[in-house]
């Protein structure tokens, strides 16, 4: 019986020939991730359980991201109990204030992640690595902590659900909009425990950027990770970053999936999760009714270069409605850096924009654009829960860059397509 | 393993973000986080549970976040467990890897009533609502993880192993 392109990798880490969806199995990690939230937990796990060594100091990344540069004093405590573990063991991978971004959009960037390998994150969002045919899970802090320890966490090996991608994405539908309108069509737990395996030729016309944007939010649908197969244009974003060499594994042609769902690229449209599930998908043309208090653009789901560069082109010699607060957040410095070089960021501040430094910061309603009772916001991010981004009653509605900038502009839910 | 107590219901898809909102979660200490336990849809959970009460929910129970902080609080409140129709992976692994009982049963789940009292046996996966006389019974964990819940957590199975 044939193995998914995810069951190969599992199989390949737990040193078996085969694995069957359902087995549990013990795979080696090729690299361990946590974050200023996550890895003071495992800290304590990890001393509290007595280990007094990691499994390989170079094979552990820990990004100070989600409340940085500190908000307040509990959260440079944080800081401090993961930048002083990083230093006892002598971890190689910390990323503190000034070279940090978002976590799962510094790793890819600098080179961390290769096709092939097999890691677990303590941070919900670690699937955006199957972007680049890595297997890659969000696990929690006493996962992380065993996985520092002795480079091995247990898994139940996946089913698989294939979504065959067909067509092309018209202009000003991106990753994002995919991706929503994957979770509207199965729902948040359409693929409870399962592997979102994507694939056909629509695969080849996407970028990078929309991969990992697509990967990102495979746990917003309940999966276990989401992958892409390895082609040119994965070969062409690893060139110069990943420094050793990796394996490519394909799916099987006889491969057994549990469901099979195919979207043609080229019949969608902009797409707004309205609150408070990523499942309550709506065309970003049906919301002209809804008006807004403010905006997010950023975030490990879309604050890559080619999202900074979609709302650059909406907000360039434009002013954002009077009313609304625009909050940019490139996804790393290097980004960052490069939105002041190419001259975004003025652009941005012209438009009437704040430009932030790399935080996950309002995404999590951390800090840095936290809503009011009943306000409303469109945002790049992933999730629109309850409370996600400050007061129980304010309202998250997620979206594209694009639609996130052509809703600046107007001051309500805005089809980005006449804005270009 | 046993517990016994009144059962708080819950909706589907209860998110971590509103089992432990993330402006908490700069908060290191257990019992002052777990003041926050559901404050967003359930204000008074947190002064109404009491020792091995029980969480009943519907579909998907823990969706979202990795935060290990939302089994946590649930455990800190004291909730001897949590019966849903079904868990998300991340809260399914985190609840078992910090010793949370949590079970699987969606009739259980369906029918049993806030406010009932309730009974689970972990050994055997009855679930007995006292109130209606009604028993049900859930799918008992794979060996490899009883192995982890009888070694006390994962970290100490591993220390086991070691």
């Amino acid at each position: 019986m044939g193995m998914t392109m995810t069951q190969k990798i599992l199989a390949a880490h737990a040193g078996l020939p085969s694995v069957r969806a359902g087995d549990l199995i013990e795979a080696k990690l090729d690299l361990v991730l946590g974050n200023d939230v996550t890895t003071p937990v495992a800290v304590g796990v990890f001393d509290e359980a007595g280990f007094d060594s990691v499994f390989d100091p170079e094979k552990i990344a820990i990004v100070l991201d989600h409340y940085t540069p500190c908000k307040d004093i509990k959260s440079a405590e944080l800081c401090k109990t993961a930048r002083n573990f990083a230093k006892r063991f002598g971890i190689t991978h910390l990323y503190d204030v000034g070279q940090a971004g978002i976590e799962h959009a510094l790793l890819p960037e600098k080179g961390l992640v290769a096709p092939g390998e097999c890691m677990v994150g303590a941070d919900s969002h670690t699937c955006t690595y199957g972007a680049l045919g890595a297997f890659s899970t969000g696990v929690g802090s006493t996962d992380m902590a065993a996985g520092m320890a002795v480079g091995e966490n247990w898994f139940k090996v996946p089913a698989a659900i294939r979504v065959t991608l067909t067509g092309t994405l018209p202009p000003y539908v991106s990753g994002k909009d995919v991706i929503l309108h994957l979770i509207g069509e199965i729902g948040v737990d359409g693929a409870l425990y399962r592997s979102l395996e994507f694939a056909g030729e629509g695969v080849a016309a996407l970028s990078m950027d929309d991969r990992f944007t697509i990967a990102n939010m495979a746990i917003e649908a309940g999966a276990k990770n989401g992958i892409f197969p390895v082609d040119g244009v994965t070969d062409a974003y690893l060139k110069g970053r990943s420094k050793r060499p990796w394996t490519v594994y394909e799916a099987d042609p006889d491969a057994v999936y549990a469901e099979t769902v195919t979207i043609d690229l080229s019949t969608l449209e902009s797409t707004v999760s309205y609150p408070h599930l990523p499942e309550n998908t709506h065309p970003a043309n049906d919301g002209k009714d809804i008006a807004i208090d403010q905006i997010v653009i950023g975030s490990c789901t879309n604050g890559r270069l080619s999202d900074m560069e979609t709302a650059y082109r909406i907000l360039k010699g434009k002013k954002i409605a009077d009313g609304v607060r625009g909050i940019i957040i490139p996804g790393t410095m290097a980004i960052y850096r490069e939105c002041v070089v190419r001259g975004w960021t003025t652009a941005f501040i012209d438009a009437g924009c704040i430009v932030s430094t790399p935080t996950c910061g309002p995404c999590l309603g951390g800090y840095m654009g936290i809503l009011a009772d009943g306000e409303r916001c469109v945002s790049t991010t992933n999730r629109n829960f309850v409370g996600r981004m400050g007061a129980k009653t304010s309202e998250v509605y997620l979206a594209s860059p694009a639609t996130a900038a052509a809703s600046a502009l107007t001051g309500r839910i805005t089809d980005p397509e006449p804005y270009l | 393993m046993n517990t016994k107590g009144t059962v708080f219901k819950y909706a589907d898809n209860i998110d971590t973000d509103v089992i432990i909102p993330a402006r908490h979660l700069n908060i290191q200490d257990a019992k002052e986080l777990a003041a926050h336990c559901m404050e967003d849809i359930d204000a008074s959970f947190v002064t109404a549970v009491k020792p091995g009460d029980v969480i009943v929910a519907g579909w998907n129970f823990g969706c979202g976040s990795s935060r290990e902080h939302a089994p946590l609080v649930i455990k800190t409140n004291g909730v001897g467990c949590v019966i849903a129709k079904s868990f998300a992976r991340i809260f399914y692994r985190n609840a078992i890897n910090i010793g949370l009982p949590i079970l699987e049963c969606e009739q259980a789940a369906e029918e049993i009533a806030a406010g009932d009292t309730v009974s689970v046996n972990f050994d055997t996966g009855e679930i007995v609502d006292e109130t209606t006389g009604k028993s049900y019974r859930a799918e008992p964990f794979p060996e490899f993880i009883q192995k982890i819940i009888r070694a006390g957590g994962l970290l100490a199975s591993l220390r086991k192993e070691a």
